[in-house]
């Protein structure tokens, strides 16, 4: 049941999914910055676990990233991150680490084949709803 | 001795909204002992019940992950400053 909405300017979905194909086979992430709930900007973060089960931001890298995000007022509003063999979902890693990561959307990537998968989700106390994603 | 400790959003239920508080301390250990006797419950979230630095978040000491100093037993003194944020990883 799709009961939340995120909306996401073109030029940002295709530079996440060029992250996903850059990085492929190890997973990519990184973060979307927002103010008052809307996308402002992409950070590609390095996976400092390189590996395509798996990622986990580089501490030193997120500091900055969030040093810059709270210098101009802007919150961390989106974490992106691919799936390399499986469907863009959450996975039960990610269900855990959302109940301190602070996000308030997950957004999927898969590159498990040629056709681009991209979803977002709200993950609250675990329970994972799926958003109605729409590219302006 | 005044430490600046700066607050990530996730945590400021503790700090009543506050971005940065201050705390007292010469160890990591310490200034979060004496964290939690102004911000009851914030401690719970740093530290395991094994008293290990929790992994779901990173905490900085001048720009440095005190996973590369000397976790809670890193040294501060007046001046320093201590950032707290969520650590981020996925599978």
């Amino acid at each position: 049941m799709l009961t939340s909405a995120l909306s996401l300017p073109r030029a940002m979905v295709d530079q996440v999914l060029a992250h996903a194909r850059r990085d492929h086979p190890d997973e990519c992430c990184g973060v979307i910055a927002g103010k008052d709930g809307v996308a402002t900007r992409v950070f590609e973060m390095d996976n400092a676990e390189r590996s395509p089960t798996g990622f986990t931001f580089d501490s030193a890298e997120w500091l900055k990233v969030y040093r810059a995000l709270d210098d101009a007022d802007e919150e961390p509003l989106i974490v992106y991150h691919s799936h390399t063999a499986t469907e863009a979902y959450p996975s039960r890693t990610d269900i855990l680490w959302s109940r301190t990561a602070g996000f308030g959307h997950w957004l999927l990537v898969s590159t498990r084949s040629d056709e681009d998968e991209l979803r977002a989700y709200v993950i609250t106390d675990g329970e994972v709803v799926e958003e109605a994603l729409t590219i302006t | 001795m005044s430490i600046e400790v700066r607050i990530p959003t996730i945590l400021r239920t503790y700090t009543g909204g506050e971005k940065a508080v201050e705390a007292k301390g010469d160890t990591l250990q310490g200034l979060i002992d004496d964290l939690d006797s102004r911000h009851a419950g914030i401690k719970g979230r740093l530290i395991t019940d094994e008293g290990n630095l929790h992994r779901f978040v990173n905490i900085y000491v001048n720009d440095e992950d005190v996973r590369f100093l000397g976790s809670l037993e890193t040294p501060l003194k007046d001046g320093d400053s201590v950032t707290v944020l969520p650590a981020v990883a996925g599978g």
